[in-house]
C-alpha cells in the first residue's frame, strides 16, 4: 500500500514563496494566476497491511509528525503500490 | 545550580551556552546527549540553537521525538526551567511546550544580524533582573523565525502576561514579520522561555554586548 500525502498551508497563513512566484508568473505573462500556494507532497509505502490499516497509520503519521496542526492541512489518498 | 545543555545532531551553539555558564558564570554545566532519557539531576535545561537534523521536514519537527524531549517535557511540567533558543526555541513549539509556529522569514531569507529586543515582562525566572521596557541588542541567526499564532493564543498570550521579548521599533524594527513582533514567549506556568535571538552569543564585552547575560543571571539568582 502507498500513501500519496499532500500538506499546505491554512487558509490566511501566509505564504511568502507562493507570492513571489505568483507575481514572477505574472512578470513571465501568466496574468491570469491570482493565487499560488505552496506545499509538500509525501509517499510513503506500507508492507503487509490492509487499506483501512494503512489509512488508520497514515492519519496518525500526519498528525503527530508530517504536518503541523498550527499552520498545515493535509489529506491523503492510499492506493495499491 | 546545575545546568544541562542539550545536544542534537546539527546543534552549533551548544558550545556558546556551555561556554556561557561555566567560564562567564562559573557555574556548573554538563552536555547532554539527545539519546539520553534523564535530566533529573539537572535544575535548569537549555535546548540550544543549531540545525537539529538539519531542519528537514520543518525546524525542530524531528528533534521533537529525540528521547531526552520525554525527560524534557516531564521537568517542564515539573516546574524546572527550560530556555530553547532559536532552534531549541522552534522545538519548544513543535513539542507542545509553548504555543505557536515559526514559520519562514517573511522574505523568505536568513536573517544573521544584530536586533534590539524590548523586555515586555519581568514577571519570570528568565527576565527578573531586567526593567520592564528594556532594550537588549542581540544577535539573530535563523530562516525559520517568524513566529505566528492563531488570535485565540495570541490573546491568551498577552492576557497571561507571556510575551518576554519583541522586537523594538528601532534599528530595523521587526526583521522577520513575527506577529506582535514576538522575538520570545514565556509558558502559562513561566518556567519555560523560548526565544529566537541569541543570549549566549551577547554575553561578554569582547562580542560586542552582554546584554544576554541578564537572563542567565535571572536564571541562577545572581545580579
Amino acid at each position: 500500500m502507498k500513501a500519496k500525502i499532500y500538506i499546505s498551508y491554512k487558509e490566511g497563513i501566509l505564504d511568502p514563496e507562493g507570492n513571489i512566484s505568483r507575481k514572477a508568473l505574472n512578470n513571465i505573462g501568466l496574468s491570469e494566476v491570482n493565487d499560488v500556494r505552496f506545499g509538500k507532497y509525501i509517499e510513503m509505502t506500507f508492507n503487509g497491511v490492509s487499506k483501512e490499516k494503512a489509512e488508520e497509520l497514515t492519519q496518525i503519521a500526519c498528525e503527530k509528525l508530517l504536518a503541523n496542526h498550527n499552520t498545515e492541512t493535509f489529506k491523503f489518498e492510499i492506493v495499491e503500490s | 545550580m546545575r545546568f544541562a545543555v542539550l545536544v542534537f545532531p546539527g546543534s552549533n551553539c551548544d558550545h556558546d551556552a556551555y561556554f556561557v555558564i561555566r567560564n562567564i558564570l562559573n557555574s556548573s554545566v554538563d552536555f547532554v546527549w539527545h539519546k539520553e532519557h534523564d535530566l533529573s539531576n539537572y535544575d535548569a535545561i537549555i535546548i540550544p540553537g543549531g540545525f537539529s537534523y538539519g531542519d528537514y521536514l520543518r525546524a525542530g519537527a524531528i528533534a521533537r521525538f529525540s528521547p531526552i524531549m520525554e525527560s524534557v517535557i516531564k521537568e517542564a511540567n515539573d516546574g524546572k526551567p527550560v530556555i530553547g533558543i532559536c532552534n531549541g526555541f522552534q522545538i519548544l513549539v513543535e513539542s507542545g511546550l509553548l504555543p505557536g509556529t515559526l514559520m519562514t522569514n517573511k522574505k523568505i531569507k536568513f536573517l544573521s544580524q544584530n536586533v534590539t529586543l524590548q523586555t515586555e515582562t519581568t514577571n519570570s525566572i528568565f527576565t527578573r533582573n531586567l526593567d520592564n521596557g528594556q532594550h537588549l541588542t542581540m544577535p539573530i541567526a535563523h530562516k525559520q523565525g517568524n513566529y505566528f499564532a492563531d488570535e485565540n493564543t495570541l490573546k491568551k498570550l498577552q492576557d497571561n502576561d507571556q510575551i518576554a521579548f519583541t522586537y523594538a521599533a528601532i534599528n530595523g524594527g521587526n526583521p522577520n514579520g513575527s506577529v506582535l513582533d514576538i522575538a520570545g514567549i514565556i509558558n502559562e506556568k513561566r518556567n519555560v522561555l523560548g526565544m529566537m535571538p541569541h543570549p549566549e552569543r551577547a554575553s561578554e564585552n569582547i562580542l560586542n554586548s552582554k546584554d544576554g547575560i541578564a537572563i542567565f543571571e535571572s536564571m541562577i539568582g545572581a545580579s
